[in-house]
């Protein structure tokens, strides 16, 4: 397998909707390859980040004024 | 183990599916539950989307109640929540249309279509590289970073990753095919570890003598 061919297969591997035989290859490759290795934990690590570090956050003060605004919206009818 | 389930999934119904339903029976409350569940949600796509705080206020406002209107027209065969984020995703490329007048926008927006490349920095990160910054940093330097990739990209990202939304429901809430998502997917993934490299990479110390003049940062 080459570098390319795993790349193109890394969002598989890292969602974790491989057969278990392309699995075998994956790491295979990940054995005698560190530049993959890198590569496949370096991007776990990047959705990991983004998953649980909340960058858009929503104060409470505007998310209530909005709330409000919406329900208000809807008692009337819209 | 996801197989069993998603057939054990299969046999509930959704909780949403109930609050919609007292909502249609004329039961203001239970949008009151919808809108608190989801609110957060939808303005955290708006602001993926449309970059700005103002545009993404609006697009919470007008994402819930275009959904309370047209409430009649979802379909239980679908979540109410991707139904919502469809809702969310149309107001805010909307919101980018009015501010780039005469621009067309979507979600085909600078794409590139050739297939993921294998990344040229090499470099290993830090062991839990996010703790070298503050909190406040740490939000900046994610938002720098996803902010600077084609809005194509960044959109499958923020609702396949952030938000949670499987490749199937991220493929039909914004109008994709299914390959087409996971090529976006890929290269977003790929082009987020690239640019975050920048600063979680691992700091090499300097072999022998080291060079006798610093190298100059952000080069």
């Amino acid at each position: 397998m080459t570098c390319t061919e795993f790349i193109a297969l890394l969002d598989d591997l890292i969602d974790d909707s491989v057969t278990e035989t392309m699995r075998a290859d994956l790491q295979a490759h990940l054995k005698g390859c560190e530049h993959c290795e890198v590569t496949l934990n370096t991007t776990r690590k990047t959705i990991e980040i983004y998953r649980s570090h909340e960058i858009y956050d929503l104060p409470t003060d505007l998310r209530e004024r909005l709330h409000a605004a919406i329900m208000a919206r809807c008692k009337r009818g819209c | 183990m996801s197989t069993i389930q998603s057939i054990a999934g299969e046999n509930e119904q959704h909780p949403d599916v109930a609050l919609v339903e007292r909502v249609r029976a004329g039961d203001v409350s239970a949008y009151d539950t919808l809108v608190r569940k989801y609110e957060r949600q939808v303005f955290r796509i708006a602001q993926h989307i449309t970059q700005n705080r103002e545009d993404a206020e609006d697009v919470v406002q007008d994402a819930f109640l275009k959904a309370y209107e047209k409430l009649d027209q979802f379909q239980g065969n679908s979540k109410f929540y991707t139904w919502l984020v469809r809702i969310a995703v149309n107001e805010s490329l909307m919101r980018l249309r009015k501010r780039r007048t005469g621009r067309m926008v979507s979600i085909d927006e600078d794409v590139e279509t050739e297939e993921g490349s294998v990344p040229r920095d090499l470099a290993d990160w830090a062991p839990d590289p996010e703790q070298n910054y503050t909190q406040s940093e740490l939000a900046e330097i994610l938002r720098k970073t996803i902010q600077g990739l084609p809005q194509g990209f960044r959109v499958v990202f923020a609702l396949r990753d952030v938000e949670g939304l499987s490749t199937e429901e991220t493929a039909e809430t914004l109008g994709l095919s299914v390959p087409a998502v996971k090529s976006r997917l890929l290269r977003a993934r790929l082009q987020l570890r690239e640019r975050l490299s920048r600063y979680f990479k691992r700091k090499t110390a300097p072999a022998g003598n080291g060079p006798a003049i610093a190298p100059q940062t952000g080069s």
